[in-house]
């Protein structure tokens, strides 16, 4: 191992990650927005978006992200429509994330005890009311290890973003490599990279589902 | 005088067995109605039809002077004015006592927060649970469940209160906490619709009785008569399966 290697390339490193974390983020957070809204439509059978929702879900997660990037990167232009590789890396990282996350938000709603919708309808609260105020603190309490593990899921899936020619993690690594021919040192750098930015967010979700567990609600049926 | 609700020639099946079969009912201001009749013979689901939970075949349901059955978007304003308690307690198990009874009537209703609050506070007092406001709904018992979300019900000044078995899940000694409780807001005023299988409480509490079965009304009366001396062979034979006709003979 060489040292001195590691140390002269960490600057690299940094550029990398903070690359693959800021769009990372950009497409889980975009996720999260997607997927509710998709797992909203299909919860209360909204007529045609309940069907586009589910026809979209099937799609996004039963093609691989690679072929998305592609689709949207190199396809895209061949009718006109030309994007850049930040808004391609977004855009496919939320059209995957977001059928994930709707299925970890469907999971949570559907632990919901259908008693507790109704609860709600009776005290006259509109839909919207009901959702913010009844049921989706109920359903993130339950959904919490899915939408986590999707979260990290999602950040991991940026690695495909070098296909983009976007300087993210594994693009910096595979220049260094190929160019320097130091194997060993620069995917143990990636590895190292990796863990810092993923580890951090292990260690929130297991710490937020101890708190929601121990909050007392999510599993309880009759109350 | 006008009623406050009108019922006219519901049906409503499931899958195609039918489970009302042409309902119709009156209850007027202040009035307590009690639908008695063996499980599976429509009370319930007459109750939820009155509030939307589930939408009806055939017939209208009126309220006061707007035809409820067929409003669709607005259901949540007809709803503000229909109060309903269930079997199941529902209440909502993230929120502490006082937030359950307070989302209703500063949310749907927009009311001031501290002033809602003094209601369900003083509400909460009349019910014997003023030190639980701040609890967690899964510390309570069946019975103090059940007079919380009573209290809930109430705080929406609902015209009209629908009760859905709200003991039949509870054990015996936590019954007449909550009964009596009901019995005080029959003796306020408050209009009722109750489906029970208390047969003391019903003849206690009912202005008026209503014994379902298959799907009908099949007998309709005051509940010292209704009780003492069913017109039906039908309602006789459901309320005496309520008294124990043999004893054992080789008791020791």
């Amino acid at each position: 191992m060489d040292w001195s290697f590691v140390s002269a390339h960490v600057s690299d490193f940094i550029g990398g990650a903070w690359v693959t974390l800021r769009f990372g983020l950009y497409g889980v957070l975009c996720s999260l927005v997607l997927g509710l809204l998709c797992c909203l439509a299909r919860y209360f059978r909204v007529p045609v978006l309940k069907s586009i929702a589910h026809g979209y879900i099937e799609l996004a997660r039963n093609t691989p992200l690679l072929v998305q990037l592609f689709f949207l990167y190199a396809g895209l232009p061949r009718v006109g429509i030309r994007l850049s590789a930040e808004a391609c890396a977004v855009i496919g990282l939320t059209f995957l994330g977001g059928a994930y996350m709707a299925e970890g938000f469907r999971s949570g709603l559907e632990s919901v005890d259908k008693s507790q919708r109704e609860a709600g309808e009776c005290l006259g609260l509109t839909r919207w009311q009901n959702i913010r105020y009844v049921l989706l603190p109920q359903a993130l309490a339950t959904a919490a290890p899915a939408l986590f593990a999707n979260v990290i899921f999602l950040i991991k899936e940026t690695s495909m973003f070098s296909v983009l020619a976007m300087m993210d993690l594994m693009n910096v690594a595979d220049t260094l490599r190929t160019s320097g021919g130091r194997t060993i040192e620069v995917l143990f750098m990636l590895v190292v990279a990796y863990l810092a930015l993923l580890l951090p967010v292990s260690l929130i979700a297991t710490f937020t589902e101890r708190r929601l567990r121990y909050a007392g609600f999510g599993n309880q049926r009759s109350v | 005088m006008n009623p406050i609700l009108s019922v006219k020639n519901i049906q409503k099946s499931f899958d195609g067995t039918g489970v009302l079969k042409g309902v119709s009912l009156d209850i007027h201001e202040g009035e307590v109605v009690v639908v008695i009749g063996p499980s599976g013979c429509g009370k319930s689901t007459l109750l939820r039809c009155i509030n939307g939970l589930e939408r009806i075949d055939g017939g209208e349901i009126w309220l006061r002077d707007q035809r409820i059955s067929d409003q669709e978007k607005n259901m949540h304003l007809v709803r503000q004015k229909i109060g309903m308690v269930f079997q199941s307690y529902d209440l909502f198990p993230h929120m502490k006592v006082m937030d359950n009874l307070l989302l209703g009537p500063t949310k749907a209703l927009k009311r001031p927060a501290d002033e809602a609050k003094a209601e369900a506070m003083e509400m909460l007092k009349r019910v014997g649970l003023a030190e639980k406001a701040d609890a967690l709904p899964r510390t309570l018992s069946g019975g103090q469940k059940q007079r919380v979300a009573l209290v809930r019900a109430m705080l929406m000044h609902p015209e009209l209160l629908l009760l859905d078995e709200i003991t039949a899940a509870l054990d015996p000694e936590m019954v007449s906490e909550v009964l009596n409780v009901v019995i005080d807001l029959a003796e306020q005023g408050m209009t009722m619709a109750i489906v029970t299988h208390e047969m003391r409480f019903a003849e206690a509490v009912a202005d008026r009785v209503l014994f379902m079965e298959q799907g009908v009304i099949v007998e309709e009366g005051a509940p010292a008569e209704f009780f003492r001396e069913p017109r039906t062979e039908r309602a006789r034979q459901f309320l005496q399966s309520f008294t124990y006709a043999s004893t054992r003979k080789n008791a020791r």
